[in-house]
């Protein structure tokens, strides 16, 4: 099943979705990355975005700055957006949805348990995007409108405009579903048998 | 053979952004392999994706991704090379800070500690600049290789015993691939460092994971290895961005060192799909740029 979401997105939206579902976001995404999140949940620092119902990419743009006008509100344009590795910005995906009611994270690579549950008590999902594919990324992201937490740059906290950004898998739903647990433990299962074939016994 | 120090920064600045655009040959090669061999639907998808964004950096005169990485920087000078090794380091580190700043790309550099970034993707010991020695007479190399951290991030050494033998290689490298999933960014080149001391080890992993797709370890053993591991690895099915699928890694390269009686250390440092190198070579015909 495909989605087509005008950001921001309600509950009901959000656990409708399931693994191998795709999604293409329009409107409002925020860009956040470790040191963005590092400040807000362990420093105590607060954003004045109001992410309630949206969607954020595990990302740090690389911009150039051109000043404040009609076209680029922030002062900054974009050069290269694309998106990081996940897993080490695990422990934030709570609070973010907790205490900013963020709905969707985007990224790589995929999140954990404490994620999974996040998404199931909370209404939420995590979208897997194609990673180190910045240069189709960036085609998809229309403008950089505002900046904060910039003292942080590039790990500030951005907010884009995008429109037909995706279309983006469904990896972790909000009913359990989890596509990198599934590849894992079916990887797993193979280990014997590529030992084997190396003609290592596995134990 | 004279070498001009200005035309080795501004080299230096140009193998920074060129790298980050162009894939090598070797590379696009492989993806080629890799699509024409997989039969997972989804992995199919990711692998068309990926290929197209080579495309589009290329149209759009854009990054291929967006990690700008750690710049590396391995130097090869010929006898008849007449270089000031000193102030060869200052251009490449000028030469990348501003590539950094001219064009501009994103600083990935922080201090350890202070988590500062000083936005010209330099700082203590960074540029990593690797110099060696050849006997080619009159032949300047510069290699520049932007590492991304989500494959960097999966680096391992594990300091086996003799009694353990060429099995606990094998098994630390299957378990290395199985533990970095998806966060690798794969397809992957696998690096494999064998022997040595455990610095050594560990950089004979990178030197693996960013030797060009085709090329063979000098060293038999280690050739055969290589063949093995690639075959044992793509048995696993993490696939493309770990999303499942035959499409695993492009290889697995291995680089060897003589070792201690008493030692069998293996390092695994990965590649991701992203594998970006640019070389500038300086010969008395003078410089010309390719991967």
């Amino acid at each position: 099943m495909h989605y087509d979401f005008n950001m921001p997105i309600t509950d009901a939206q959000a656990r409708s979705l399931r693994v191998n579902d795709t999604v293409t976001l329009n409107g409002t995404l925020f860009g956040i990355r470790d040191a963005t999140q590092i400040h807000m949940f362990d420093r105590g620092r607060k954003t004045r975005f109001d992410m309630n119902g949206h969607a954020v990419v595990h990302t740090a743009p690389n911009v150039r700055w051109v000043g404040e006008t009609p076209d680029t509100p922030s002062g900054y344009e974009s050069v290269c957006i694309g998106t990081t590795t996940s897993a080490r910005m695990e422990r934030f995906t709570r609070p973010l949805m907790e205490q900013y009611g963020v709905r969707i994270v985007i990224g790589k690579g995929g999140l954990f348990a404490a994620s999974q549950s996040a998404f199931s008590d909370l209404g939420g999902v995590y979208l897997a995007i194609i990673g180190g594919a910045a240069a189709l990324e960036t085609t998809w992201v229309e403008q950089i409108e505002e900046v904060d937490l910039d003292d942080l740059n590039p790990e500030s906290l951005w907010k884009f405009r995008v429109k037909g950004f995706g279309p983006l898998r469904v990896a972790m739903d909000s009913h359990g579903g989890n596509l990198y647990t599934e590849v894992n433990k079916a990887a797993q299962g193979k280990r014997a048998a590529a030992l084997a074939s190396l003609g290592v016994k596995a134990n | 053979m004279k070498i001009d120090l200005k035309q080795v920064e501004e080299a230096a600045k140009t193998l920074y952004i060129r790298a980050c655009k162009l894939l090598p040959p070797d590379i696009k090669t492989g993806f080629a392999r890799l699509d024409k061999g997989e039969t997972d639907a989804t992995a199919k998808s990711v692998l068309g994706t990926m290929i197209k964004n080579i495309t589009v950096a290329e149209a759009n005169d854009n990054l291929l991704c967006q990690d700008t990485g750690i710049p590396i920087y391995n130097v090869t000078i010929g006898r008849g090379v007449d270089v000031d090794g000193y102030a060869l380091k200052q251009a490449i580190a000028t030469g990348c800070a501003r590539a950094t700043k001219e064009h501009p790309l994103r600083s990935s550099v922080v201090h350890p500690v202070t988590r500062k970034n000083e936005h010209t993707s330099c700082g203590r010991l960074v540029p990593v600049i690797n110099i060696d020695f050849i006997p080619d007479d009159a032949t300047l190399s510069i290699e520049m290789i932007p590492k991304g951290s989500g494959s960097e991030n999966n680096s391992w050494l594990k300091m086996a015993i003799p009694a353990d033998g060429i099995e606990a290689v094998k098994t630390f490298v299957v378990d290395c691939v199985l533990d970095a999933g998806g966060k690798t960014c794969p397809p992957t080149i696998v690096g494999v460092g064998v022997g040595g001391t455990a610095d050594l080890c560990v950089h004979l992993s990178k030197v693996a994971a960013t030797r060009p797709l085709g090329t063979a370890c000098e060293d038999p053993e280690g050739a055969k290895l290589e063949a093995e591991l690639t075959k044992a690895v793509n048995m696993l099915g993490v696939g493309p961005q770990g999303l499942g699928g035959d499409s695993t890694s492009f290889a697995v390269h291995v680089e060897t060192a003589a070792t201690h009686i008493t030692m069998n250390p293996v390092a695994v440092n990965m590649q991701c799909h992203s594998a970006r190198r640019a070389r500038a070579t300086w010969t008395p015909k003078g410089l010309d740029y390719g991967y």
